[in-house]
């Protein structure tokens, strides 16, 4: 084999190692965040939570719960309604969960691996528009919500479509809006780019993370993410506790597939939040060599520890934004569509504006 | 009139109330963990096969018949539980007893379980001290209702 073939071969293998990784990661997240959701809100109000699901009497505080849940739900009927488009309503699931699953895609896990001579990027493809593939694809989600409740051919499932198509529109505006400010102030769409700048130093000190340079951008994002979860504060297109939402005709795996689809959203909102607000796999003064005080000290690390160091820091940030997001789930009762509608056009997007201009005013002032 | 900074201070408040039971009760799951002894746990739960919350002692539960010394049942037919039953559930068939003091003897007593709403009423009825609701039985699920009609074999105790 000549070495350019070669080379194509292993950078191949090489990336598919990545995505496959990269989808564990993201499913296995996602199959455990439904723990976490049950555990968390079980102690939150001081009950106890699933603990029952156990292999040879080993019952680990109900860790194989999503396990057997997902089991039941493979070997529950899968029902189609005899009224609705039959081959729509089976492609609404699979539309919502590949748009979010395939934003996975530009998340950065960590700075470069050097392995063997060989410069691994940690992350499955760097694009020079991250930042804007990921709001393309999150707002693609919503064709799952859109396709799902109208191929139910049901009313409530059309009404929770529609009531989903107007939510995810118009806070996709305020989310849109919110990273305007940061992308003026790291001058950059390249999520990896974004993540080194934010390796700086403000004032010698604090790390240049985006949640000190953008501290309104940060308040806006978060919630107009929250919404775009559709998750209970924001809950109105499915109805969580009723199931009177865009999948009301839905059942089994492929009900399963909406509600991963939620989950999984969680874990991108996360992820974004991490990658653009809180340094993404920065540790605060850990650079190439090790860590760099600003108080003058030193400490040199292999370069193998570094990298375990970065991604080990970017999934503490993202499972940190998880267990928030959770907590906020399990706290607020729903809003009503017309606050709903309010928060958004009322209050995020003027306030998105705003971050704009202030944005925009220092950055002219400054330099 | 709620201002905007009371009602965004609320819902801030609201967040830290359940933060706070997270973590206050995370941390007497982990030491209960540990065998660390806490004065309170962590969660109110009780895991209900495996533990049980002790019944209180007039609590009415499954019914009995009680027995004589010789082992026969001290009831002795009157029907008055069958007539005080509001739900209609006890049917008794009555039989002469040899012995003159007793003269009467249920051949069948039957409680349908399934009707029953556990008042107690027959229990108050009863002249002889005969029927009780003191079994601590609390578990009668059956899968088909004619296996909650319990007939004298069942009852007697």
């Amino acid at each position: 084999m000549s070495g350019a073939q070669g080379d194509i071969v292993s950078e191949t293998l090489i990336l598919v190692v990545k995505i496959v990784l990269g989808l564990i990661w993201l499913l296995g997240l996602g199959l455990y965040l439904t723990w976490l959701e049950r555990k968390e809100s079980a102690v939150m109000q001081d009950r106890i939570g699933a603990n029952r699901a156990s292999v040879f009497g080993l019952r680990l505080f109900g860790l194989f719960q999503p396990w057997a849940d997902a089991i039941k739900m493979i070997f529950k009927e899968d029902f189609v309604p005899a009224f609705s488009r039959k081959f729509l309503h089976g492609l609404a699931p699979f539309l919502s969960f590949f748009f979010v699953a395939v934003t996975v895609a530009v998340m950065p896990f960590g700075d470069v691996l050097r392995l063997g001579g060989r410069t691994i990027r940690l992350q499955i493809l760097d694009v020079n528009a991250g930042l804007l593939f990921v709001l393309a694809m999150l707002s693609l989600g919503l064709y799952g919500i859109l396709v799902g409740g109208w191929a139910s051919n049901s009313r409530f499932a059309l009404l929770g479509g529609m009531r989903g198509a107007a939510q995810v529109i118009s806070y996709e505006v305020a989310l849109g809006l919110s990273l305007v400010g940061l992308v003026l102030v790291y001058p950059s769409l390249r999520l990896s780019t974004i993540v080194e700048t934010q390796g700086g130093l403000l004032f010698g000190v604090l790390p240049k993370w985006g949640i000190f340079l953008q501290p309104l951008g940060f308040a806006v994002f978060f919630l107009a993410g929250l919404a775009e979860t559709k998750r209970v504060p924001f809950d109105l297109p499915e109805g969580e506790s009723e199931i009177i939402g865009f999948f009301s005709e839905y059942g089994g795996l492929k009900w399963g597939l909406f509600m991963l689809t939620d989950f999984l959203e969680i874990i991108i909102v996360s992820s974004l939040a991490t990658t653009l607000f809180f340094g993404g796999w920065q540790v605060p003064w850990l650079g190439p060599e090790g860590f760099v005080f600003p108080w003058g000290g030193r400490w040199s690390l292999p370069h193998g520890l570094v990298v375990l160091f970065q991604a080990l820091a970017f999934n503490f940030k993202v499972i940190f934004f998880c267990w928030l997001q959770i907590l906020i789930r399990w706290t607020y009762p729903r809003l009503r569509f017309d606050q709903l509608m309010d928060l958004g056009w009322k209050l995020l997007v003027p306030l998105g504006l705003a971050n704009i201009g202030l944005t925009a005013l220092i950055m002219g002032l400054v330099g | 009139m709620i201002t905007p900074w009371q009602s965004f201070w609320a819902i801030v408040r609201g967040g830290l109330i359940t933060a706070r039971h997270f973590f206050v009760n995370m941390t007497y799951h982990t030491l209960r963990l540990f065998r660390i002894k806490t004065r309170r746990r962590g969660a109110v739960t009780i895991q209900y096969p495996e533990e049980r919350k002790p019944l209180p002692p007039r609590h009415r539960c499954l019914h009995r018949l009680t027995l004589r010394p010789d082992g026969q049942p001290r009831c002795v037919a009157c029907m008055l539980c069958q007539t005080v039953c509001p739900s209609e559930c006890i049917s008794i068939e009555a039989a002469e007893d040899p012995d003159p003091e007793i003269q009467k003897v249920p051949a069948r007593f039957v409680i349908d379980l399934s009707r029953c709403c556990f008042c107690g009423f027959c229990v108050e009825a009863c002249p002889e001290d005969a029927i009780r609701m003191d079994t601590g039985c609390i578990e009668m699920a059956e899968l088909r209702r004619t296996d909650l009609v319990y007939g004298l074999d069942k009852l007697k105790s």
